[in-house]
């Protein structure tokens, strides 16, 4: 890491979708905040220079769902080793799960993984406080207490709550403080012992299926108390084509929930689980193509607001076992902006786009004054080579995990720098 | 999948699952499997083909019908013989697994025979042993049984002849069926002209007629017309989850009783991979009728087992030379 006070980056195609900015502006940094864009003030003489010919300067990524493991599964990755990463992908802010062992139900761990966030100093940790204590969905957990400990936002993981009235009072009591709840609706029952998208291929491997209604059945519920609350909903991880009509069907009614998906949802599909490919077991499940493309369709046209690695680091063993019996997940934020880029070079959306999904789309949905670089904001700023080819490799990856089902592929789009708080965090070259 | 089932040379190394085994092949197993039919009619019940081998059983399922085949066929080739019931459950970890293999590989036994409970097992073992060594999936969870599908063919056949006119009816669990699958996926690669699916809504599984059937929900609707009735297996365990009201109502809807089985050709045959539930499944008139070769398909298991086995241990050239003889 280095420490430097001022900076300058230059000749890049400056792209930031918060300020509706795109073209060939010198970025400018001094004291860990955005000095101005485009011509640098009078007299204005930055220590270090990045030379950003022929790449793409941006606000830093911001990810809104990944788990760093620690505390409780270190075994799989710690804050310090998944943020390196994130650094090295570009995301200079990233909100993780409450889902850790022990939960965050209480403001000391909060604290704890905040605190071993800054001594890392890799990256802007984020927790996302319990919505319920020890996410059992029976008792609230002191929101007020968990948001002055530094909780933006309050989650149920992957945990639903299976009592609908616990549920609509976890709702108006966050309201209460305007807390964003983020909720992945799911019907526990429904989903049952399932391991795959409940269709075509499922049928055929023999897998127990997770049907599309697991996802749509708790959704309804879940707009439905939102709305009936008035809460601020934002809806984690949307997987299928149903859910995205009813989620339009919402906003026509006026209803202020937004969305976020996996960026791997936006790539794969069921079809990649042949062979009992364990790297593919993921939750929510890989779906049918129509469905994948439905939530292109959605992210291009901003009903999902944000695209999210669902980072996931596993210990090898994890995938080592038949299917379902396999840790579902996979290892994501090293390629996250490679798949998001990919979406660029299919047509799925142009780069701003996706730029704004990554960065001042989660910012806001945080409620955070993160991911825009107007003058006087946090230098957060993630500088990456859009034509850069590689492939995922002891040299390239920097996750303690590597359960990834893209290793071997040819990703495009390579992050040369990530400033955090004006510091240069990640450095694929020497700045001049 | 059927890349890591065939070796370089296109024969078979493991087998996994009926899926994608070109037409061919199943036929040459089937051929190979009369052979060793008359192994069993020999006052020494073995040819000497996989002298010198080493066969596991690992049933992590418990199972004693199929294991009992398997170890019967694996002796009747003279191999040895390793049988293992490994309590699995479901929170069996991966490197169990991985670590039961490593050991029993440093033993240098040359084939496993896996059952597990879960789908894809016997692929992932296949994926992870040493080379040389070959797997046979004796049913991993609801994906596939191939040798029962093969055992299946070889009966159908026996009775039937060619398989490109055939109507067949599968009748029962068939979300849960590991049978069913490798069937249907024989079935296909056989050429049959038509394959019906035959259960209520609860014990399909979704998107059915992509397995390339046609579904009724009506039994007699079902059989009419056609050549051969498979029934399956109905867990008792099934009442208890909602999928069915009653073994009652089911065997009301769904078991087969000599004037259901009316509405099908004549001389249609009835199979069952067994062991039957009487009264539910089917009647006792039906199971011990004449039209029942429920005993014979566990006769003609073994042959065929002996043949796979023989085939994926490269010892079948071997094994129509002295069958041949025999």
């Amino acid at each position: 890491m280095t420490e430097t006070s001022r900076l300058s980056i230059r000749h890049g195609r400056l792209i930031d979708p918060a300020n509706g900015i795109d073209g060939h502006l010198d970025l400018h940094l001094a004291e860990g905040r955005v000095l101005a864009v485009g011509t640098a003030p009078a007299g204005f003489q930055p220590d270090q220079v990045l030379d950003a010919r022929g790449q793409v300067v941006c606000p830093g990524l911001i990810d809104l769902c990944a788990r760093l493991r620690e505390p409780g599964e270190e075994h799989k990755g710690n804050i310090a080793s998944e943020t390196a990463a994130a650094a090295a992908a570009g995301i200079t802010s990233l909100c993780c799960p409450p889902d850790t062992w022990p939960v965050i139900d209480t403001p000391a761990v909060a604290q704890l993984i905040t605190r071993t966030a800054e001594q890392a100093g890799w990256a802007r940790v984020i927790p996302a406080g319990a919505l319920t204590q020890g996410l059992a969905g029976e008792q609230l957990s002191e929101m007020f207490a968990l948001r002055q400990a530094g909780c933006a936002v309050m989650s149920q993981a992957d945990r639903p709550i299976l009592n609908t009235l616990v549920l609509r009072r976890a709702l108006e009591y966050a309201a209460t403080f305007g807390l964003t709840v983020f909720l992945r609706s799911e019907d526990p029952q429904l989903r049952a012992q399932g391991c795959a998208h409940e269709g075509r291929v499922a049928t055929r491997l023999g897998l127990p299926g997770i049907p599309e209604a697991a996802e749509t059945v708790a959704l309804a519920r879940d707009l439905a108390l939102a709305e009936q609350t008035g809460a601020r909903v934002h809806l984690r991880g949307i997987s299928c084509a149903r859910a995205l009509e009813m989620l339009a069907d919402a906003h026509c009614r006026g209803l202020a929930v937004t969305a976020d998906v996996s960026a791997h949802q936006l790539i794969l599909t069921e079809d990649d689980l042949e062979g009992f490919n364990s790297q593919c077991h993921l939750y929510p499940p890989l779906r049918t193509l129509t469905d994948r493309d439905a939530l292109r369709d959605a992210v291009r046209a901003g009903l999902i607001n944000a695209v999210c690695s669902d980072h996931q680091p596993h210990e090898a063993d994890a995938k080592l076992a038949p299917f379902p019996s396999t840790a579902p997940g996979m290892a994501a934020l090293e390629t996250l902006l490679p798949l998001m880029l990919r979406l660029v070079a299919q047509g799925v959306l142009d780069l701003p786009a996706a730029i704004a999904r990554l960065t001042s789309a989660p910012a806001a949905i945080l409620g955070l004054p993160l991911g825009n670089l107007a003058s006087g904001q946090m230098a957060d700023v993630c500088v990456f080579d859009p034509e850069a080819q590689w492939r995922i490799g002891p040299e390239t990856w920097r996750s303690q995990g590597h359960n990834t089902p893209f290793r071997g592929d040819l990703l495009i789009g390579r992050v040369t720098w990530t400033l955090l708080g004006g510091r240069i965090v990640h450095a694929l070259r020497s700045p001049s | 999948m059927s890349n890591l089932q065939l070796d370089a040379q296109g024969q078979l190394r493991h087998c996994l699952t009926l899926e994608g085994l070109p037409r061919a092949l199943l036929l040459r197993i089937l051929d190979q499997s009369e052979g060793f039919l008359g192994v069993a009619r020999q006052a020494v019940k073995k040819v000497p083909l996989c002298r010198g081998k080493t066969v596991a059983n690992l049933f992590f399922e418990t199972s004693t019908r199929t294991r009992t085949t398997f170890e019967l066929a694996a002796k009747r080739l003279s191999a040895d013989v390793l049988t293992l019931n490994i309590a699995a459950s479901s929170t069996t970890k991966g490197e169990t697994l991985l670590d039961t293999l490593r050991n029993l590989e440093a033993m240098h036994v040359d084939m496993f025979v896996v059952r597990h409970a879960e789908s894809g097992a016997a692929h992932f073992i296949a994926q992870h042993a040493a080379p040389g060594v070959s797997v046979i999936n004796a049913g991993d969870g609801r994906h596939a049984h191939p040798t029962q599908g093969l055992l299946d063919m070889f009966t159908i056949r026996r009775h039937k002849g060619d398989f490109a006119p055939l109507r067949v009816a599968i009748v029962g669990d068939i979300l849960h069926s590991r049978v069913a699958r490798s069937q249907l996926a024989a079935l296909k690669t056989l050429g049959v002209a038509e394959v019906r699916l035959v259960a209520p809504r609860t014990l399909l599984p979704a998107d059915p007629e992509s397995l390339g059937a046609r579904v009724c929900h009506d039994l007699r609707e079902g059989v009419r017309d056609v050549d051969v009735v498979i029934m399956l297996r109905l867990q008792r365990e099934r009442m208890r989850g909602a999928l069915l009201p009653s073994e009652h109502e089911y065997f009301q809807l769904f078991g087969l009783t000599e004037e259901r089985l009316a509405t099908a050709k004549p001389d249609a045959i009835v199979m069952h991979p067994g062991p039957i539930n009487r009264g539910v499944e089917m009647d006792s008139q039906v199971a011990d009728g004449p039209r029942s070769v429920i005993l014979e398909q566990v006769s003609n298991g073994i042959a065929v087992r002996m043949a796979v086995m023989a085939l994926c241990l490269g010892t079948q050239n071997q094994g129509a030379a002295v069958t041949a003889h025999d």
